[in-house]
């Protein structure tokens, strides 16, 4: 028959139950303990935890690894220049959640960060993973300090937690149509007929339906909106297609991977369109695809996020990016500058309290970033003094062209035949 | 519009050489030897990869790299199939699917894990030569492809029908105890065939690198219509492979053309539901498999 261990008496006539009991209170004391010697230790060297929440794995790795190092770099800048100073020079300490390039455990990190006492968090690279995470971060309190998320719906869901750092998609067509007006004026108008060439997700094809709306507005024609799936694994037809409605301008709207072989395909087939110009293209704004492909790259403009070259605190970063041998991309300046943002809010808060993290988030204007902006202050959860830059392929490197007082480099436009 | 036919055609030609040259490895594999081969598409990332640091590293032109990794990807898919396919399957169909099914997850994040998900190419010289034909502009780099799908096909035609090996893997393929009893080394000879499937992805790497880019998913992109493929020319069928790859790719491109480039490839999945209704053994199905 069955023994029942946990009541019979040992010999000391006392019964398991009340040494269990016993055991109990001892791990409850033991727990106290631990619980309260780190509040002496912080009392002594004050450390103030901030959560990085990205995709360091999956398929937006490169994306993750780039904006971490951002983070990283923005949190060691605060650290060598005194730390907090509102809180008696208190450190800060990233912890950071690898959101695997999946929403539900970028959801699932944020429990982790907010169990293991982060005062907010910066990332996620991606407007899926910070859906997701800043729906999760809400139950906690606990804010979000998006880099980029492009999608309007992160804004648009009331949750008091959410600031989003760089322009969505609205903002990104308004500024990108604008800044094309403007270089088509300035060149004496040489673009009167466009071709869109977009994939056909949500992405490309809400950018296309923006796009033909508005260019006619610029005295432009759209000529060609030709769609193509993703992946499209050969751009021939579409090339050809291009060809015979000879547009001045191509505004592309697809992934890198496309990029990629279309602007070859135009290399290929001697069409030499007066300009290439994307809104979130990503051909001109990732280095490696210019140092891989310096020919198909040339002169292509895109817009998109970037740093603003001209200040100091830009080029040092610049130059710690090119020490740790890492590219200069732009999740490494959007995370860096949210990052600040992030690490200002806490200074302003005068606490790691997440309510007051939220509330300067939510009230206070910050300084100045790296990032080309005005003055930060976030409204309905998005920051109204954010932009986006044109940049240009010119040789090996990545310039900015547009608007006049950040760019490094005047314009291209329209670009030299080169059929 | 019209005007556009025969460049599109031209394009789909050059376009179905590479999906021939994909699905020739896997008609080896899938055709003669049953074997659904999840990994192709893994194998053929892998291959891409290969070429692609043996250009970078070593300065290694992808046609040049072309011997190298084509014997390198032999002796791997040799050993896949003889210590890794063969061992956990233990002779069992929808083990061998699972086993492959495996191998591809574990390649895939392999090459996430180690390479990440950044898309890279090569510039060679000869990327932006042009050969022209009549009316089109024809990209010298997927020319070279074309005319090494054609060269292919027919070695592996002539293997496997003048040589011995190619005897075996179809004495193999139509009855595996008989063939044993006649002295034939079954496992040697699947793996010889699965060596051979796999060279064949090494060699489609090294001509698709000039025109393509390289991501751990990149398989992908191809692996569909390689299986598509294969069942339209017939299971094991190498002529068949490339008579409907390039039809494919013509297919394709002239849906793309009329009815619009996100339509293009219900033509594919059109002629291949045509073909299992019609003739379902395929367009050239092999006498002996």
């Amino acid at each position: 028959m069955a023994h029942d261990d946990t009541t019979s008496p040992d010999a000391t006539g006392r019964n398991r139950r009340d040494l269990l009991k016993a055991g109990g209170s001892t791990l409850a004391v033991a727990a106290l303990g631990t619980v309260a010697a780190p509040a002496v230790l912080r009392a002594q060297a004050p450390v103030v935890k901030i959560g990085g929440i990205g995709p360091l794995t999956g398929a937006l790795a490169y994306n993750g690894n780039q904006a971490k190092a951002g983070v990283q770099f923005a949190i060691d800048d605060a650290n060598a220049a005194g730390g907090i100073k509102s809180m008696g020079g208190a450190k800060i300490e990233l912890v950071y959640g690898d959101a695997e390039s999946r929403p539900d455990v970028g959801a699932a990190q944020v429990d982790k960060l907010a169990e293991a006492g982060v005062s907010c968090l910066v990332g996620s690279q991606s407007s899926a993973i910070s859906l997701a995470t800043t729906q999760a971060a809400a139950r906690f309190n606990l804010a979000q300090v998006i880099d980029v998320g492009t999608a309007e719906q992160i804004v648009q869901r009331g949750l008091p937690n959410v600031f989003r750092f760089s322009p969505g998609t609205a903002k990104a067509v308004d500024e990108g149509v604008a800044n094309l007006a403007t270089l088509n004026d300035q060149a004496g108008k040489p673009v009167k007929t466009v071709a869109i060439v977009h994939e056909d997700g949500p992405f490309g094809s809400s950018m296309a339906k923006l796009l033909n709306e508005k260019l006619p507005a610029l005295g432009m024609t759209v000529v060609e909106t030709i769609s193509h799936p993703t992946p499209q694994r050969d751009f021939t037809n579409i090339v050809l297609r291009l060809k015979a409605a000879k547009p001045d301008l191509v505004m592309p709207s697809h992934y890198i991977n496309e990029f990629i072989l279309f602007a070859r395909t135009i290399r290929q087939q001697r069409f030499s369109p007066k300009a290439i110009y994307s809104i979130f293209g990503g051909g001109a704004s990732n280095i490696k695809f210019v140092r891989e492909n310096p020919d198909a790259a040339q002169y292509v403009i895109d817009t998109n996020h970037w740093y603003d070259p001209r200040k100091p605190l830009s080029q040092a970063l610049a130059k710690k990016v090119a020490d740790a041998k890492l590219d200069l991309t732009y999740d490494i300046m959007v995370a860096y500058g949210a990052t600040q943002v992030a690490i200002e809010a806490i200074e302003k808060a005068k606490s790691s309290d997440r309510a007051k993290v939220i509330e300067a988030l939510s009230t206070q204007t910050f300084s100045d970033t790296v990032m080309p902006y005005g003055p930060i202050k976030f409204v309905g959860g998005d920051n109204t003094g954010s932009h986006l830059v044109n940049l240009q392929v010119r040789g090996d490197k990545i310039e900015v062209i547009f608007p006049k007082d950040v760019a490094t480099i005047a314009p291209v436009f329209p670009f030299p035949d080169r059929s | 519009m019209l005007g556009l036919v025969i460049p599109a055609i031209l394009s789909g030609l050059t376009t179905g050489a590479v999906y021939a040259l994909v699905a020739l490895g896997l008609t080896l594999i899938y055709g003669v030897l049953h074997i659904i081969n999840f990994a192709h598409g893994s194998l053929l990332m892998a291959a891409l990869y290969a070429a692609l640091f043996l250009n970078m590293r070593l300065g290694l032109d992808p046609y040049v790299a072309l011997p190298i990794v084509t014997v390198l990807f032999f002796c791997l898919g040799y050993a896949l199939q003889r210590w890794v396919v063969d061992t956990f399957s233990h002779g069992r169909d929808a083990n061998i699917l699972l086993v492959t099914l495996a191998i591809s997850i574990i390649i895939d994040n392999g090459a996430l894990a180690l390479f990440t998900s950044n898309t890279r190419t090569i510039d060679v010289p000869y990327a932006f030569d042009m050969v022209e034909i009549g009316p089109a502009f024809v990209p010298l780099p997927k020319l070279v492809a074309f005319g090494a799908a054609l060269l292919f096909a027919g070695l592996l035609w002539l293997l496997m029908r003048h040589t011995r090996l190619g005897t075996a893997i179809r004495a193999v393929a139509v009855e595996k105890r008989g063939a044993e009893l006649m002295g034939i080394d079954v496992k040697h000879t699947y793996a010889m065939c699965f060596g051979i499937g796999t060279a064949c992805v090494g060699a489609a790497a090294c001509l698709l690198l000039p025109t393509f880019y390289v991501t751990p998913q990149v398989g992908y992109a191809f692996v569909l219509v390689a299986f598509t493929t294969v069942v339209l020319g017939g299971m094991g069928s190498l002529g068949g492979a490339l008579v409907a790859g390039l039809l494919l790719g013509v297919i394709e491109a002239l849906c793309g053309l009329f009815l619009g480039e996100t339509l293009g490839q219900i033509g594919i999945f059109a002629a291949f539901i045509l073909t299992l209704l019609l003739r379902p053994a395929g367009l050239f199905a092999p006498r002996a498999a």
